[in-house]
């Protein structure tokens, strides 16, 4: 199972409105950032842990999330050891984890669409400004869709190019990996375009926006 | 109907296409030719996804250039890879992307979405992530998805390149019991052998027209 991608279960974390996770998320985020005690980190982290099992889902899951920032906790832990003390460098590890792990279990148990639909709604005032909601709901899709499918590629590249003793060389990898996710985005693109997606949403809201702030000014002038 | 009138795409320095014109109006209409003779592109011209350089493009009389939308509703289009195909995590979000950018009511969507499930063996497989099907199970959802939007026509290029026999008869059954009128590229002449019009293409042209008993063997010859 992928990081962060929607496991189906019957729970009342999956059944909360995307919108409520968010905005907990959010304000959870916002709160532990602020939070300096190591006794107040450790119990939010637990609170996060807690969540798994009530959303029906195995801490083993919660493992496989924070596994891939081990050495990045480990960095950050070794800094603050170094330049703070040890309370530093456990508060950094408590309060990554428990941002980590909550934003892992929104998304393990709200649907793409669904926080898409959440997200849109959220900036839609943006329109106005001639930002498309639709396009921003569309690039978190496709970055839920595709962080796995280009992983994929990687180890395809890896493989081919462990074939040719050549697996320890950055460019041998990257640049067949960038060919193949350049090509892969032309055909996505075409593929969107195809199934009626309309990136104009936006402007003609934006046109709409000011045809209405125009209108009095074109009423004044007759 | 589908009208090519004297249709010329050029890529940068490079003519794909060079003034092919033809009317399209046969229930199974197959498209060969060798790599980089032009089939892909025209392919991409049937349902607007390429406008073309010169010369225009009738879909029931709608030009692909003026009323792209209304001639996407019409014209389906199935891509050779699956997973490039595939937009939304799951498999049920994935078939309702396409419903909703037609902005069909919340209850329409959801009622299609259910059908197309049921319809296309995909009803277990409905809070499955796309990345995780197997290479059937992707070319189905890739398929399905377009099919959810009741295109009159589909455009197929490539569908059975990169699939094992069984998923490739698979596919070919598939084509075969559409009810919409279908367009297929493909390389694979058993595929194609019951279609009711073989267009071969070479540098750019069509060299043959005709029914697959008469065209698909001087097209072999062609090839070598």
């Amino acid at each position: 199972m992928s990081v962060g991608v929607y496991v189906h279960a019957d729970s009342v974390v999956h059944r909360l409105s995307p919108g409520i996770k968010l905005a907990a998320l959010f304000g959870f985020s916002t709160l532990i950032v602020l939070v300096r005690d190591v006794v107040a980190l450790a119990v939010a982290l637990g609170l996060v842990l807690m969540l798994f099992p009530l959303a029906r889902l195995p801490l083993s899951l919660a493992w496989r999330q924070w596994r891939p920032i081990l050495v990045v906790m480990a960095i950050l832990a070794a800094v603050q050891l170094f330049y703070s003390d040890w309370v530093g460098a456990v508060s950094v590890v408590l309060r990554l984890s428990a941002l980590v792990l909550l934003a892992a279990l929104v998304s393990l148990t709200t649907k793409a669409s669904d926080m898409i639909e959440a997200i849109s709604r959220a900036v839609r005032p943006l329109a106005y400004l001639g930002i498309s909601p639709t396009r921003i709901g569309l690039v978190i899709s496709l970055a839920l869709r595709f962080i796995p499918l280009i992983a994929e590629q990687l180890e395809e590249v890896k493989e081919a190019q462990r074939a040719r003793g050549l697996e320890r060389n950055v460019l041998a990898l990257t640049i067949p990996l960038m060919v193949r996710v350049l090509k892969m985005a032309t055909e996505i693109g075409d593929a969107i375009e195809a199934r009626s997606f309309d990136p104009d949403d936006a402007r003609r809201l934006s046109d709409l926006w000011r045809r209405r702030s125009e209108q009095p000014s074109e009423r004044n002038d007759h | 109907m589908i009208e090519i009138r004297s249709v010329t795409q050029i890529f940068g320095e490079r003519t794909v296409l060079s003034d092919v014109s033809v009317s399209l109006d046969e229930r199974r209409i197959a498209i060969v030719g060798s790599n980089g003779s032009g089939k892909s592109t025209f392919a991409r011209l049937l349902n607007g996804l390429l406008l073309p350089s010169r010369g225009e493009v009738l879909v029931d009389g709608m030009s692909t250039a003026k009323d792209s939308k209304a001639v996407r509703r019409r014209v389906g289009f199935v891509f050779q890879n699956p997973d490039n195909q595939i937009v939304f995590p799951l498999v049920e979000e994935d078939l309702a992307f396409g419903l909703k950018n037609l902005k069909l009511p919340a209850e329409e969507v959801r009622a299609r979405v259910e059908a197309a499930l049921v319809q296309y063996g995909l009803a277990e497989l409905r809070t499955h992530p796309a990345h995780l099907l197997s290479g059937g199970q992707k070319q189905m959802l890739a398929l399905a998805s377009v099919l959810v939007m009741a295109p009159e026509i589909i455009v197929f290029d490539e569908p059975t390149t990169a699939l094992d026999h069984r998923n490739k008869r698979m596919i070919a059954d598939f084509i075969r019991g559409l009810k919409q009128r279908a367009i297929v590229v493909s390389h694979d002449l058993d595929l194609l052998r019951d279609f009711d019009r073989v267009l071969a293409f070479e540098a750019g042209r069509i060299v043959l027209d005709g029914a697959p008993e008469t065209v698909l063997p001087r097209y072999l010859e062609m090839m070598g």
